[in-house]
C-alpha cells in the first residue's frame, strides 16, 4: 500500500527571521525536501534609480548609501568613480588612499555581518553573530570618526572625500588591525573545522563554475565557485594595483566555500589596510568641484568590488544638473538568480543555509 | 492536629530516611514541595540560560529586574499572563487548547520518582526509571497535537520533526539506562542512587553517560539538535501560533523537560543526592544545574544539524554504541558479581573513547540531496 502524498506550498517570508530583510520564497515542498523555489522580490523597492534622476549629482550620494546598507562606502565609491569618469574630475593622491582605507574597512564590516548571519542561519544560536558584531562595532567606530555616521556614511564626493581623516584615525586603526587578526584567529579555532558545520555546509548548495559565470554572479559567490575574478585585480580602479594582496577562491562552490572565501577576504583586507596606512601621503583630500556638477553630454560606467560583488553604476548625462539615467548593476540580485538551481532537491534547512551563504542585502536587490 | 504539630516541630528532620510516612497529608505537603521545587527550578533555569548565554555571547543578559536580574522570569510570566490568547480561525479548537496542558503535565509527573535524599521520594516505585522514561516521552503527544491543530505549515513541520526525533532518540536512552539497571539490579531510582555509594556511575559508564547526554539533548530540543523549533528556519516550530499563557505553558514545559533530563542524568550518572558535607537535596540541585550548564554551553557553541543527519546520528551512531555498551556492561557484571573493581574505571573510559572515535570514522553523514524528477 502506498500512502497518498501531495506537495505543499510554503510561503517563506517576506516576514521571516532569516530572509535578511523582506525576501519571499515560494517553496514547493515534498515533506522536508524542496521541489521548487520561486523567489519573489520587490518588497523593499524604493525607486532609487528613478529618484536619482531628480537630484543633482551630489544629491545622489545619500541614495547610494541606501542600496546595500551594509556596504555604504563601497556604493559611494562606485558612484563617485562613475561621476568622475563622466565629468573628468581628477582625484588627489591622499583621497585615493582614504577611499581605499574606508572601502576596505567597510568590506571587513560587511563580511563580518555576512559570515555572522550565515552561521546564525546554520543554527549557531547568535554566538558568532554577536561576536562579529562586537568587532564590527570597532570598525564602525572608525568609520564614524571619519564621517560622523555609523551606517549610511555619505562620505565620498566626486573628486575626493567630504573631509580629511581626523588626527586620531590612523593611531586607532593601527591599534585595531592586530586585534582584528587575533579575532579572526578566534573564529577560525571555533568554527573552521567544526564537524557539524562540515556536515551542514560542505557539498550543500553547489553553484558550479559554469552556472556562476553564465548568470553573471560576482564577488565571493563567484570566487567560491573557483573563478579568480575580482574587480580590484581584473579591472583595477583607484590605486588597488599598488597593493599586494591575493584573491582567495573556493573549490566547488558550496556553502562552506562561500563562508571560507569571505573569511579569507577579510584577512586580505587587513593586509591592504596594513599597507595603505603606511603609504598614505599628505596633501589635499578633495578636488574643488562646484556644488552643482554639470558634466558634458555622454555616458560613463564604473564598477567596484563591493562586499557583495561587482557593483556597477551606469550614468547618462544630458548636460543637465541631474543624471538623465542612473542604473545600478546590483550584485546581490545577480547572485540571487542562482538560488533555485542551488537549493532544489535539498531540504528546507539547506535552503536557509544556502540563502544565507549568498549573503544578499535586500536594499540592493530591490533598490 | 497533633500530627500537624509534630510535623511543624520536626520539619528540619523531615528529610529523614523514612519520610514521607504513611500519613496522608505528608503526601500532600511533599507534592506541594515538589511542585514548588519544579517551578522554582524552571524559573532558575530560564534565568540561568539567559544569563549564561549572555555572558558567553559577549553581552550582559537580563540584569534589570531584581538583584542581578533574578526576577526576570517572573516579570516575563506576568507580562505573558496579560497577553491576548489568540486562536487561529481554522484551528482545531479543542486540541489547540488541550495541547499545552498535555505537554506540561507529564513533565511534572516525572518528579514523583526522583529521590531528593535517601528515601525522600514521593513514590518509590520499583519500576521508577521505567516510569520516568515512559512519562517523560508523553509530552511528544502534546507537541504533535499543537503542531497539527494550529493549522500552520511551520508548526506542522516542527511537530513532524519532533515526533521523528523523539521516537528515534528514545532508543539509545533506554538502552543506556538498561545498562545502568544491569549494573544496579534494580529499577528503583532510590536503589540506583544508593548503588553509587562508592563511585558515581559516570566512572563505570562513561560511554553510557555520553550517549544519554547526546540523546537527551536531542530529545528535549537542545542545540545542536533544536531543529524542532529552529528559530532561523521554521520560526518557532510547533508553538508558532500560540500566544499568552498557552505559549508560556509550552515554554515552561520545554524548560521543565530540561529539568527532567538534567535530573535523570544527575541521578543516574552523577550520584544523585550523594555527596559529602552538604545536605543531600543541595547536592542533587547542584548536579542538576551543572548538567544544565553543559547543555547551555553546547547551545552557544555548536551549529544545528540537519533532520536527516539527526536521524542518522540516532540510528547509525548512538543506537549501535548503546547496544555495545549494554553488552559490555553485561559481561562486566557477569565477571564481577560482587561489584566492579576500581581498576575498571580507566578500562571503561578507554573502551568508550576508542568506540566513539572508531565509530565516528566508520559512518559518514550523507549529503542529503534528493533528486527531483
Amino acid at each position: 500500500m502506498t500512502l497518498h502524498t501531495e506537495p505543499f506550498v510554503l510561503n517563506m517570508g517576506p516576514v521571516h527571521p532569516s530572509t535578511h530583510g523582506v525576501f519571499r520564497m515560494r517553496l514547493t515542498l515534498d515533506g522536508e525536501v524542496v521541489k521548487d523555489l520561486e523567489p519573489v522580490y520587490g518588497y523593499l523597492h524604493r525607486g532609487i534609480e528613478k529618484l536619482a534622476e531628480e537630484r543633482t549629482y551630489l544629491g545622489v550620494i545619500p541614495l547610494t548609501d541606501r542600496l546595500d546598507y551594509l556596504g555604504s562606502m563601497s556604493n559611494n565609491f562606485g558612484y563617485c568613480l562613475a561621476v568622475e569618469k563622466l565629468a573628468c574630475i581628477p582625484v588627489p593622491e591622499r583621497a585615493e588612499y582614504i577611499r581605499v582605507i574606508v572601502a576596505e574597512l567597510q568590506r571587513l564590516a560587511a563580511h563580518l555581518i555576512s559570515v555572522g548571519s550565515f552561521l546564525n542561519d546554520a543554527g549557531a544560536y547568535f554566538t558568532p553573530f554577536l561576536y562579529m558584531f562586537r568587532e564590527r562595532e570597532r570598525i564602525v567606530d572608525l568609520l564614524e570618526m571619519v564621517s560622523g555616521q555609523r551606517l549610511l556614511y555619505n562620505y565620498m564626493r566626486p573628486g575626493g572625500v567630504s573631509q580629511d581623516l581626523p588626527a586620531e584615525f590612523i593611531p586607532a586603526m593601527q591599534k585595531l588591525l592586530p586585534q582584528m587578526a587575533a579575532y579572526m584567529e578566534e573564529y577560525e579555532n571555533l568554527l573552521k573545522e567544526n564537524e557539524i558545520l562540515y556536515a551542514r555546509a560542505k557539498g550543500v548548495g553547489i553553484l558550479t563554475r559554469e552556472t556562476a559565470i553564465s548568470i553573471g554572479a560576482s564577488g565571493p559567490v563567484l570566487r567560491a565557485s573557483g573563478v579568480k575574478w575580482d574587480i580590484r585585480r581584473a579591472d583595477p580602479y583607484s590605486i588597488y594595483n599598488r597593493f599586494d594582496f591575493e584573491i582567495p577562491t573556493g573549490i566547488q562552490g558550496d556553502c562552506y566555500d562561500r563562508y571560507r572565501v569571505r573569511v579569507e577576504e577579510m584577512k586580505q583586507s587587513l593586509r591592504i589596510l596594513e599597507q595603505a596606512y603606511k603609504q598614505i601621503p599628505a596633501g589635499p583630500y578633495r578636488t574643488e568641484t562646484p556644488l552643482v556638477i554639470r558634466p558634458p553630454v555622454g555616458e560613463a560606467y564604473a564598477h567596484v568590488e563591493a562586499p557583495t560583488g561587482d557593483l556597477g553604476f551606469y550614468l547618462v548625462s544630458d548636460g543637465g544638473i541631474a543624471p538623465y539615467r542612473c542604473h545600478v548593476r546590483a550584485p546581490s540580485l545577480m547572485n540571487l538568480t542562482a538560488l533555485r538551481d542551488m537549493v532544489v532537491g535539498w531540504k528546507i534547512q539547506d535552503t536557509i543555509l544556502t540563502f544565507g551563504s549568498i549573503a544578499i542585502t535586500m536594499g540592493e536587490v530591490d533598490r | 492536629m497533633v500530627g500537624l504539630q509534630n510535623a511543624v516541630n520536626n520539619w528540619p528532620l523531615a528529610v529523614a530516611p523514612d519520610w514521607p510516612g504513611n500519613v496522608w497529608w505528608h503526601w500532600v505537603v511533599f507534592t506541594l514541595i515538589i511542585i514548588v521545587f519544579f517551578l522554582f527550578s524552571v524559573i532558575m533555569f530560564i534565568y540561568m540560560e539567559r544569563r549564561v548565554l549572555g555572558k558567553m555571547q559577549a553581552r550582559i543578559g537580563p540584569n534589570r529586574v531584581g538583584p542581578f536580574g533574578l526576577l526576570q522570569a517572573i516579570a516575563d510570566a506576568v507580562k505573558v499572563l496579560t497577553k491576548e490568547n489568540i486562536t487561529p480561525t481554522n484551528a482545531d479548537k479543542i486540541v489547540f487548547w488541550l495541547a499545552p496542558a498535555v505537554v506540561f503535565a507529564p513533565v511534572l509527573m516525572v518528579f514523583a520518582v526522583v529521590p531528593f535524599a535517601n528515601g525522600a521520594v514521593l513514590a518509590d516505585l520499583n519500576i521508577g526509571i521505567l516510569f520516568m522514561v515512559a512519562i517523560g516521552s508523553l509530552s511528544t503527544v502534546g507537541v504533535f497535537m499543537a503542531g497539527w491543530s494550529s493549522n500552520n505549515k511551520y508548526s506542522m513541520l516542527g511537530a513532524m520533526r519532533m515526533v521523528a526525533a523523539v521516537i528515534s532518540y528514545e532508543m539509545p536512552i533506554i538502552l543506556s539506562v538498561a545498562a545502568i539497571i544491569v549494573l544496579t539490579g534494580s529499577m528503583s531510582l532510590n536503589d540506583i542512587v544508593l548503588g553509587q555509594q562508592n563511585y558515581p556511575y559516570l566512572l563505570l559508564q562513561p560511554l553510557g553517560f555520553f550517549l544519554v547526554f547526546v540523546a537527551g539533548c536531542a530529545e528535549i530540543n537542545r542545540s545542536p539538535f533544536d531543529l524542532m523549533e529552529a528559530d532561523s528556519e521554521i520560526v518557532a516550530g510547533f508553538h508558532t501560533e500560540y500566544s499568552g499563557m498557552k505559549f508560556a505553558m509550552f515554554y515552561l514545559g520545554e524548560y521543565g523537560e530540561a529539568v527532567v533530563m538534567s535530573t535523570i542524568i544527575a541521578t543516574l550518572f552523577l550520584g544523585g543526592w550523594q555527596g559529602p558535607f552538604l545536605p543531600p537535596a543541595i547536592w542533587l540541585i547542584g548536579k542538576i544545574f551543572f548538567v544544565f550548564f553543559i547543555m547551555i554551553w553546547t547551545r552557544t557553541t555548536l551549529p544545528r544539524v540537519r533532520i536527516d543527519q539527526l536521524m542518522a546520528l540516532a540510528w547509525k551512531f548512538l543506537f549501535p554504541l548503546a547496544l555495545i555498551n549494554l553488552f559490555a556492561t553485561g559481561i562486566e557484571v557477569l565477571a564481577f558479581p560482587d561489584g566492579i573493581p576500581w581498576y575498571f574505571i580507566p578500562v571503561n573510559f578507554a573502551i568508550g573513547i576508542v568506540l566513539v572515535l572508531l565509530w565516528s570514522r566508520l559512518y559518514k553523514v550523507g549529503w542529503g540531496r534528493v533528486e527531483i524528477e
